[in-house]
């Protein structure tokens, strides 16, 4: 096996794993960087990013509003000190990528054009009309070339992380093209490896996101956070789940039921309006959106087609003009894939898995519990999303926590010597060894594309928009069962060139591992919070046992173990959770007794 | 789910280094829905037909640029073009034409890649900012200038298209140029000169034969034989030496 020493190895090139190989290199040139991804790095899901980016641009906006906005947004299970971090360093961090070319676009003086998004109360989004993720990606990738000290390894499949000492020392890879192994040796590991959308089966995910950084380190001690908050985006594509962004609604597009009513009203987002109006009806935030959408399907209120129940997506009056200008990709995903044209048609919807809340437990300055190990963007859960994430707020908090994880880890590597060679060398073989076990095993039996089915169907059916325990525990014992079954995997390709049967396999292994996590922790969350809501005596919020974040910790064959942490409080006590009209009735009940007290 | 109540044929072409001296076709039915798109049929085989069938996949959306195969002959995306365009006749799968082939429809692209970072694909300032001082000033117009070649997904069509990147695996090629333009054409970016080597090159835009196919198949609507053509003018003034007269401030504005 080949072994290649740098200073910093970073898994993932996307987003985050770009910015942060950027400030690694700009803290100190003669630093090397390694930056691993198993697809090229313009392939990485960033691309598929559409909305825009949120940070306080306008004059009548505030840090303290978009504050606010995150907090309440995650139904107060954000780690304010991150937030307020966050939120003072997104307009800094969009200016640095104007910087270096991001294609934002523009008012007619020149400035920075801004957009609506759901739950935000004043209009924040910088956008690249509705390929901001694509552009972000494509800056940043370009970007990068500049900097000599940043070495690729595209198309390597990241197999383990080396720990050693108590530190984590590195990564194995394979290298697709040749199944042949590298053992990366670093100072300091980042993890940029974005979320687990791929657990469920209907998802605005590409096939890449399924995971792969947060098994890694779990599998290595470090926990895994508040995963039982899974993003349902409300606009998807029926049948393979593609993303209509919300910017759809930004710009906008109503939402309609199967009598062309704009139904958010009958869910305490209303009085509806014609325009536009932030933090009510269709400007509301994601996860009351789906979970309205669900309860017109029980009232049967929604429209039937082959790929289920559907509500429509109205953008007809916006008009042919400021689709095409606007919605470029929306158009052309409406009228490619289904036929239909959105300014003449309403386009069906429903919703579908989008993002992954939770992740990798990572403070402020995107440390893991294990040193050495860095983990930011959709991989991580540093605290900034809570229980339900805000549109336009993950493509800000990639690059704003991808700098911090780069020149937290420059500083870091600077700061240690590796252990020694021999030990690590040992422990990249065992990694070796048992990844190669996966394709070279005999005997077994199972296909690793009927797991990912199996796992796919049981996950919506336990861990839905609404949940039960019944349902949950079920979820539970089929994944055990799963993960059983994969020990007895039949990878039929022995092969070594470009043998994704078997990365496939990995794949499914680092899946199941997640998804495991997510329903434990959803079993044992009983409550109802953000994107976590049950059915079962458990449908308020309860703020005296569950303020908490969930850790979930690997403990080998077995599910996770549980535990509960903290959640940091700096500014803003629970409070309602509201929108629309009552949204603006709460926010004045919150300043009188602010006045008062 | 949708009903699969019709079977299509589809020929994949195979190539395994490990055990082929050359490459083949091998025929797959595939049991489709209406909307299903020609990765979904390839997806279908893997899953369910033929465990060892390489391809590169992951958006499913036209974004990510990674499903660039030859359909039927054309060079398409495979997540945007759909069975039911084919259906009752069978679909031909082929790699990328021009790309030397990995394995099935996998291709090495790296030839790309290396000219794509050596056209300098990143803004050179005509004056460095700091932070501080916000945004550099763009007007929607300035923006229009670049934007469509900003576009481009790196999905490789353009040079399965391109006869002279058939014929010359050393011309630079229409995405690679287009990116050039992207730059030289950014309101922000003094790097033109700098990039001029490229362009003027004997493997820079002189090779391009005005075919115009690579405008044709970019399934993004960029526009690379445009780009290219606007590089000769420029080319051609710089040349003369008059481009700097010409454009103080950089060039194909």
């Amino acid at each position: 096996m080949q072994t290649v020493k740098v200073d910093v190895v970073i898994v993932g090139a996307g987003g985050t794993g770009l910015r942060a190989a950027i400030a690694v290199a700009q803290a100190d040139p003669k630093l090397n960087v390694a930056l691993v991804s198993k697809v090229y790095p313009m392939r990485s899901h960033t691309v598929a990013a559409e909305g825009g980016a949120a940070a306080v641009t306008r004059d009548d906006d505030s840090l303290e509003y978009h504050f606010n906005d995150t907090v309440g947004g995650g139904d107060w299970l954000c780690d304010q000190n991150v937030v307020e971090y966050f939120v003072a360093h997104c307009r800094e961090e969009l200016i640095q990528l104007e910087h270096w070319g991001c294609p934002w676009s523009r008012k007619p003086d020149g400035h920075i054009n801004v957009r609506a998004f759901g739950g935000m109360k004043i209009e924040r989004t910088w956008f690249a009309a509705d390929k901001s993720g694509f552009h972000m990606l494509h800056t940043l990738f370009q970007t990068s070339i500049k900097y000599p000290s940043i070495k690729r390894f595209d198309e390597y499949f990241c197999v383990d992380l080396i720990v050693e000492d108590g530190r984590c020392q590195g990564v194995v890879a394979i290298e697709v093209a040749t199944g042949k192994f590298t053992f990366i040796q670093a100072k300091a590991v980042i993890l940029g490896t974005g979320g687990t959308g791929r657990v469920f089966r209907e998802n605005t995910n590409g096939g890449i996101v399924t995971g792969d950084g947060m098994a890694m380190a779990y599998r290595h001690g470090a926990p895994l956070r508040d995963l039982e908050f899974m993003q349902y985006h409300p606009t998807c594509m029926p049948g393979t789940g593609l993303l209509f962004t919300e910017a759809c609604r930004g710009e906008g597009g109503y939402l309609l039921n199967k009598d062309g009513y704009r139904f958010l009203q009958d869910y305490g987002l209303g009085p509806p309006e014609d325009k536009p109006r932030n933090k009510f009806m269709e400007l509301g935030p994601r996860d009351r959106v789906s979970q309205a959408i669900w309860h017109e399907e029980r009232k049967g209120r929604t429209i039937s087609t082959p790929h289920g129940e559907v509500v429509h997506l109205d953008m007809r009056h916006l008009g042919e003009k400021k689709l095409r200008e606007r919605l470029p990709l929306i158009y052309e995903l409406a009228e490619e894939y289904m036929g239909i044209d959105p300014a003449h048609e309403c386009i069906p919807v429903r919703p579908g898995i989008h993002y992954t809340m939770g992740g990798i437990y990572a403070n402020l300055k995107a440390e893991t519990p294990l040193p050495g190990l860095y983990a930011a963007g959709e991989c991580a859960s540093n605290g900034i999303h809570g229980a339900n994430r805000l549109g336009s707020n993950s493509l800000v908090d990639i690059i704003v926590f991808g700098q911090m994880a780069g020149s937290e880890a420059a500083q870091f590597s600077k700061s240690v010597q590796n252990s020694n060679a021999a030990l690590l060398e040992k422990q990249a073989k065992a990694a070796e060894d048992k990844a190669l076990s996966v394709v070279t095993k005999t005997g077994g039996k199972e296909r690793h594309s009927v797991l990912r089915r199996e796992m796919g169907k049981s996950m919506e059916s336990g861990c839905g928009i609404y949940r039960t325990a019944p349902e949950m525990q079920a979820t539970c014992d089929k994944i055990g069962e799963l993960r059983q079954r994969y020990k007895n995997l039949n990878v039929e390709d022995k092969s070594s060139v470009w043998n994704n049967d078997w990365l496939g396999a990995l794949e499914v292994g680092y899946l199941l591992d997640v998804a495991e996590v997510i329903v434990h922790s959803a079993l044992n969350r009983k409550e109802s919070r953000g994107a976590h809501q049950r059915l079962d005596g458990y449908e308020n919020r309860d703020d005296v046992n569950f303020l908490k974040h969930t850790l979930a910790y690997y403990t080998g064959d077995g599910p996770p173990r549980i535990e509960y942490q903290d959640v940091i409080i700096t500014k803003s006590k629970p409070g309602t959770r509201a929108y629309g009209a009552a949204g603006v009735a709460a926010d004045e009940q919150r300043k009188k007794e602010a006045g008062n007290g | 789910m949708a009903d699969n109540t019709r079977t299509i044929e589809i020929e994949v072409l195979r190539y395994h280094p490990e055990q082929d001296t050359e490459p083949h076709y091998q025929t797959f039915s595939v049991p489709f829905a209406d909307d299903w798109s020609v990765l979904q049929g390839l997806q279908y085989i893997k899953d369910d037909l033929d465990s060892s069938l390489s391809f590169r996949w992951s958006c499913r959306m036209a974004i990510c640029g990674s499903c660039g195969y030859m359909i039927n002959g054309e060079p398409k995306l495979g997540c945007r073009t759909f069975l039911r365009n084919y259906y009752p006749h069978k679909v031909r799968v082929g790699p990328l034409d021009h790309f030397p082939i990995e394995r099935d429809l996998v291709v090495d692209i790296d030839d790309f890649v290396g000219k794509l970072e050596g056209i300098k694909p990143y803004i050179i300032p005509r004056e460095p900012r700091t932070l501080e001082q916000g945004e550099y000033l763009q007007t929607p117009a300035q923006r229009d200038q670049y934007e469509q070649y900003s576009s481009c997904i790196n999905c490789l069509l353009c040079y399965a298209a391109c006869p002279q990147y058939g014929l010359n695996p050393g011309f630079t090629g229409p995405a690679a140029l287009a990116l050039l333009h992207r730059y030289n054409a950014d309101s922000r970016d003094e790097g033109w000169e700098a990039r001029s080597e490229i362009v003027n090159a004997e493997d820079g835009v002189w090779r391009c034969m005005l075919v115009g196919y690579c405008s044709e198949v970019c399934p993004k609507g960029v526009d690379p034989a445009h780009a290219i053509n606007q590089n000769k003018v420029n080319s051609t003034l710089d040349y003369f030496g008059v481009l700097k007269f010409l454009m103080p401030k950089g060039a194909a504005k």
